[in-house]
């Protein structure tokens, strides 16, 4: 979708509370209502059926909440980034708030490919605290960790230990601070709660396991970057573009 | 009574679809609360995906909420998973907008668009912890009360709703509302008389019904300041009325999820089968330029990129013409907007407004005739000649379109099998005329049994049973083999137990109550309908579902609904229903002479057109001049008995 001619800006925002029930289709269609709310000059796509230019990065399953979820929308005319916000959240419902956005890069890599790295924090139903640094500790010496998992109600045996980067348990938060590499296959907190359960010998109650997104990130020549920062565009050069137009009327 | 969300929100990570429950809603309210108020939970008791869209309860909530001394919220039937969780743990049927449970609202106030949804308003009252049948409600429960297009056959109902009301909504709701804000800690029959003051609000504990054997005997008032015939209301403006003003847009996907105006109200085509064509009379047309700004507005503050202009049959407003041309240029620029618009016309104008609408995406378009033969067109009132239908059709692909959808009903009045046959060929000649213009044309033919209403010139018909409505499914299914039409048909076992609801009396309502202990909700979801619980219910009742369902009835019959009036004489609808058997068609009313249906006279109202000249092809768009008589002569022949 990276416009030749249009202008890419990449947008980070925030889902928590009530929001967290809500599809990532359905987060999508949100967006796409509440660019057309505010008026966004939104790029569309050629063709017989067009659609705006707007695509999403790593999928968020329902009811997982999230400080990092990213998108990019192509503009057909330039917009000041910093007002993008403000303006989407009229159209937003409570919960979800665009936290930050930069001008994109021509041919910036999509997301989905880009993002290699992500960190959640994650609470276990029926876990003590206490017993959070000795599962963390059992979950990063283990060779493997294999877990059943399905996809599309299809089963099959997935390991997640190398997946895991990162794994930080502090008995005073409650929670495991959790960093997975994404490819080639980024293990799901689901799996996580159910090799962790199984290290810690207990079963699934009926408490909620909770998780909150915390990072995305591209990690390129050894650097990992903020998806704002990786590919934000360079300030355009003077005399070019429809903003030296104007000044010069 | 504090939120009940802390204790539903671990609930919803074990449901499907948990966004269904959470509300927040752009147009949502988040009300607050204050002394003296009266506070509504307006139920639609079906799922969140049909409940949301519904006009009728997004234009009540708004305009309660628009009262000082009112505050609303919406709840919606929460499906099986969710509704074994909470019945375990314990907890009612919530609100949307602050999860309140439903017993502590003043007022629970149900839309009843379906008969099929009846056991789940029971279900919904049960869950919410209020009393299932009205007598045993004491005076801290809520006020149970029910409308929409059912309320006009209030009686299956009658054990379990505390006030009904007919008709438009708009007024009464306000009425009602100041009726309790005036009266509280005031014992509930005192409350109950009072309201049964109101115009039409029909309260059914105020009524004594008897029976002589099986029939209806009488249905009396047992006070002499409760009406012995409650009238419908109408709001006889629509421009007074440009709600909703907020349309509420999901964050889940529903039906019709886009933005809804409604362009006029009423219809008088008079399709003879159509309970919400005879109900809704007279014609009420919104100003162009009104619906040109709700449009506009709407398109800004909801984004949606849709847009559908709504009512009986959109095709006939006055100057739909200018309308569309007016609402595509506003919208000029601003990206891709949809415009849709049902409509009843099978022409080759709505070919053509359709093909100014859908300049882009062109992938389907539906035609009802309704039935296979002129002749029985002709019997229903829907008077569109094969010809109309051929070239219209014929218009769609060669425009583009690659697919039509065709609706039809079996077991329709006087119908023969070659009535029925009728449909197949049609079909098939639908599907021939549209490859002559793509080798990929196709036709979808949709097969509904036909279900008499009440207030309806057909309410005195008896409905194909079963196995003979599945035999007509058959012929058409038969006639279509290997022809390129798909079929697709309702169960005929569903269409027989709507059949039990849609003219049933006060005793149904034991059968409704049976249905529902045995586990028979969402009834209209084909996974969930079982005929079988209907039946044990009737045989357990001593109720005969033949005499109830397929049994014609006499005129001197005194049918269960008469106490509520849709304002048709009942001259009228008996003398339309012998032209019908004498296949005699009628003109649509807006355009042509009055034929006194009743409505207008008796409530002083009028049609509200913004044109006196009827569209192209005359009244009925068959371009027939009905007026005249002739081909399809106007007049009402005697009385006589129904076969």
């Amino acid at each position: 979708m990276r416009g030749d001619t249009g202008h890419p800006v990449r947008l980070r925002f925030a889902k928590a509370g009530k929001v967290r029930f809500v599809s990532h289709r359905d987060v999508a269609r949100a967006f796409e209502r509440a660019l057309r709310i505010a008026e966004v000059p939104v790029a569309f796509t050629q063709g017989f059926s067009p659609r705006p230019k707007v695509s999403f990065g790593l999928a968020l399953a329902v009811g997982y909440e999230s400080r990092a979820e990213y998108l990019d929308v192509d503009l057909r005319d330039p917009w000041d980034p910093d007002e993008l916000g403000g303006a989407l959240s009229a159209g937003l419902p409570e919960g979800m708030v665009v936290t930050g956005a930069a001008p994109l890069a021509p041919r910036a890599a999509a997301l989905q490919e880009a993002v290699s790295a992500v960190a959640y924090e994650l609470v276990i139903a029926g876990l003590d605290a206490d017993a959070l640094p000795d599962v963390a500790a059992a979950a990063l010496g283990a060779e493997t960790l294999p877990v059943a998992s399905s996809r599309k109600g299809q089963p099959f045996d997935v390991d997640v230990r190398p997946s895991l980067r990162r794994l930080d348990a502090d008995p005073s938060t409650a929670f495991l601070s959790v960093e997975l590499s994404t490819q080639p296959r980024a293990a799901r907190p689901a799996e996580l709660f159910t090799a962790f359960r199984d290290l810690a010998g207990i079963d699934a109650g009926d408490g909620e396991d909770r998780v909150l997104r915390t990072h995305q990130w591209i990690e390129r020549d050894g650097a990992r970057l903020e998806p704002l920062e990786a590919d934000r565009a360079a300030p355009a050069p003077p005399g070019t573009g429809p903003c030296a137009l104007e000044a010069c009327a | 009574m504090t939120t009940l969300w802390p204790r539903i929100e671990p609930l919803l990570a074990r449901v499907e679809k948990p966004a269904r429950y959470i509300g927040m809603e752009l147009g949502s309210v988040a009300p607050e609360y204050r002394p003296g108020q009266v506070s509504w939970l307006l139920v639609y008791p079906d799922t969140y995906e049909i409940g949301l869209p519904n006009q009728g309860l997004q234009i009540l909530y708004e305009i309660l909420n628009e009262r000082p001394d009112a505050v609303a919220e919406r709840a919606y039937a929460p499906w099986v998973d969710l509704e074994a969780l909470l019945r375990s743990e314990g907890l009612p049927l919530f609100s949307l907008e602050t999860h309140r449970p439903a017993g502590s609202f003043d007022v629970v106030a149900f839309n009843l668009s379906a008969e099929l949804v009846y056991t789940n308003l029971l279900n919904c009252l049960d869950l919410g912890g209020i009393p299932v049948r009205a007598e045993h409600r004491r005076d801290d429960d809520p006020l149970v009360v029910a409308g929409g297009h059912c309320a006009y056959n209030p009686e299956p109902l009658a054990d379990f709703v505390d006030a009904f009301v007919i008709g438009d909504g708009e007024e009464a709701v306000g009425e009602i509302n100041a009726v309790l804000a005036a009266h509280r800690e005031t014992p509930r029959g005192h409350v109950l008389r009072e309201l049964a003051q109101l115009p039409g609000v029909y309260i059914p504990s105020l009524y004594d019904v008897d029976y002589d054997g099986p029939v209806l005997a009488s249905v009396r008032p047992r006070y002499p300041d409760v009406p012995e015939r409650v009238e419908k209301r109408t709001v006889a403006d629509l421009a007074d009325w440009p709600y909703p003003k907020h349309q509420l847009v999901p964050l889940v996907e529903v039906v019709h999820d886009r933005l809804n105006v409604e362009v006029f109200r009423g219809c008088t085509r008079g399709c003879r089968f159509c309970q919400a064509g005879m109900i809704t009379r007279p014609v009420r047309e919104r100003p162009a330029d009104q619906v040109r700004t709700m449009v506009r507005d709407g398109l800004r503050r909801t984004g949606y990129d849709e847009v559908a202009l709504t009512s009986l049959s959109s095709a006939d407003f006055s100057g739909i013409e200018g309308v569309v041309t007016d609402v595509l240029r506003d919208q000029e620029g601003t990206g891709c907007v949809s415009l849709s618009l049902p409509s009843l016309r099978v022409d080759a104008f709505t070919v053509g407004l359709a093909s100014e609408i859908q300049q882009v995406r062109r992938t389907g378009l539906t035609f009802a005739p309704e039935a296979g033969s002129w002749r029985l067109r002709q019997v229903i009132n829907k008077l569109i000649t094969e010809d109309d239908l051929y070239a219209s059709v014929d218009a769609a692909y060669s425009q583009g379109w690659r697919r039509v959808k065709l609706y039809f009903m079996v077991g329709l009045p006087t119908e023969l099998d070659e009535d029925t046959l009728g449909i197949a060929e049609l079909a098939r000649n639908v599907v021939a005329i549209g490859r002559r213009s793509t080798r990929g044309a196709s036709a979808t033919v949709s097969v509904g049994g036909f279900v008499p209403k009440p207030h309806t010139p057909f309410q005195w018909f008896g409905q194909n049973d079963v196995p003979e409505l599945q035999r007509k499914v058959n012929l058409v299914r038969d006639g279509l083999r290997r022809s390129g039409a798909q079929v697709r048909w309702h169960d005929p076992g569903a269409t027989f137990a709507e059949g039990i609801a849609s003219r049933g009396d006060r005793r149904i309502g034991r059968v409704l109550e049976r249905v529902w202990r045995a586990g028979g909700t969402f009834q209209e979801w084909s996974e969930r309908f079982d005929l079988g619980r209907w039946l044990d219910a009737m045989a357990a009742e001593g109720l005969d579902p033949q005499w109830y369902v397929t049994r014609h009835r006499h005129r001197d019959e005194l049918l269960p609904w008469a106490h509520v009036a849709a304002g048709l004489h009942e001259d009228f609808l008996w003398g339309d229903w012998q032209s019908a058997l004498a296949e005699h068609g009628l003109p649509d009313c807006r355009w042509t002479p009055c034929y006194d249906c009743g409505v207008c006279t008796d409530y002083a109202l009028e049609h509200v057109v913004g044109s006196p000249v009827p569209p192209a092809g005359g009244s009925q768009g068959t371009g027939q001049d009905l007026a005249r008589g002739g081909a399809v002569p106007v007049r009402f022949l005697e009385a006589t008995r129904a076969r």
